[in-house]
């Protein structure tokens, strides 16, 4: 899932001078999961911009929403008729649910409320750990199932480095070395030997060395005719 | 003044009744509003509170250890904390809510509350917006 956090209210409230009808839409998925941008956090958010409004006579007048899944736009044009007279959104949404928004509606502003971070899990309620870097070239069957790109500080790929001491990484003694739980991983897997397989330079055009990535699935895509049929929105 | 109680169903409605019971007296300019636990408690209705004319918000749950759903009044601790964050960034003072946890048989303690909030509004001022 994506991982977010709210920006500061102050912040906000900078970004959204000089406008007066305004929309928070926040998304029900992964920023729900880790409480940034779910129903609850759009209400908070909403109440506290209606307050600050109140305090200073400006004015705004807020309404909120939350889209199921604002990343897909057979979602996300469910705002149609809310962006009616609004001059801004707030997007509560994932950095990629922000731009699906503006997108949609070209002639509203949309703003982040949040700061988009990684794709991670949560660890415990509160907790939450960036699990994967979005390689585009997967070497967890090699790697115990932890990825050394994501978790590895340096993203070594054929052990720790020197700062790798008692366990943790050099950077924060919080923070465990990535190479020490591939280790212990293969070792409960019985797996060790896979740490003598010498992963090669990797090649980055996968990732976002290469550009922003495209991944087209051809038989997925429906033809003008079935989008007729179906109604859909392209 | 208007000082917005957001009293639980078991001990803070309880206390406060106990309050009257025992004729304990208390400044008039609180209003209590029950609601089934402190665990219902959302920030939005503490920023909601002042938002709608409130000049402090206190909540009162039962004593920890004690809550009728087992966790409610320190779900409820932690959204007056998170509430305070976000008075900050508006610039109000986090002083303005409070949490309270005051057995159903302690009236004279739901008195002593009132009064502290009430000395706390005298002290910082009216609220952030009048009504």
């Amino acid at each position: 899932m994506i991982i977010a956090e709210q920006k500061g209210i102050e912040e906000l409230i900078g970004i959204l001078e000089g406008h007066k009808d305004i929309l928070v839409v926040g998304c029900r998925s992964c920023v729900a999961i880790c409480l940034a941008g779910g129903e609850k956090e759009v209400g908070v958010l909403s109440e506290a911009l209606r307050l600050h409004s109140d305090m200073r006579s400006k004015g705004w007048n807020i309404s909120e929403v939350t889209l199921e899944r604002a990343c897909e736009k057979e979602w996300a044009y469910e705002l149609d008729q809310l962006v009616e007279g609004k001059d801004c959104v707030i997007s509560l949404a994932c950095g990629v649910g922000a731009q699906v928004i503006q997108e949609l509606f070209p002639d509203v502003r949309v703003v982040p409320g949040l700061n988009t971070s990684n794709m991670g899990a949560p660890e415990e309620q509160g907790v939450y750990n960036e699990k994967c870097g979005g390689c585009g070239d997967c070497v967890l069957h090699l790697t115990g199932g932890i990825c050394p790109i994501a978790r590895c500080a340096k993203s070594l790929l054929n052990g720790p480095c020197g700062g790798s001491q008692e366990g943790k990484c050099e950077i924060d003694p919080e923070v465990p070395c990535a190479w020490d739980q591939i280790y212990h991983s293969l070792e409960k897997l019985g797996r060790l030997e896979l740490m003598d397989v010498p992963i090669p330079p990797k090649d980055w055009g996968p990732s976002r060395s290469g550009g922003p990535r495209k991944m087209v699935r051809s038989e997925a895509i429906l033809t003008d005719e079935q989008n007729r049929m179906k109604g859909g929105k392209r | 003044m208007r000082i917005i109680a957001l009293v639980c169903s078991f001990c803070g409605y309880a206390s406060a009744d106990m309050a009257g019971v025992t004729g304990q007296s208390y400044p008039a300019s609180v209003v209590p509003v029950r609601m089934p636990c402190t665990g219902r408690l959302d920030v939005s209705h503490i920023l909601s509170a002042f938002r709608n004319g409130a000049d402090a918000v206190m909540v009162v749950g039962c004593l920890e250890g004690n809550c009728n759903y087992q966790y409610g009044n320190i779900e409820a601790r932690k959204r007056v904390e998170q509430a305070r964050g976000i008075l900050a960034q508006l610039g109000i003072d986090g002083e303005r809510v409070e949490m309270f946890n005051i057995a159903s048989n302690q009236g004279w303690r739901f008195a002593e509350a009132v009064k502290e909030m009430e000395g706390r509004v005298l002290r910082l001022g009216p609220g952030p917006v009048r009504r």
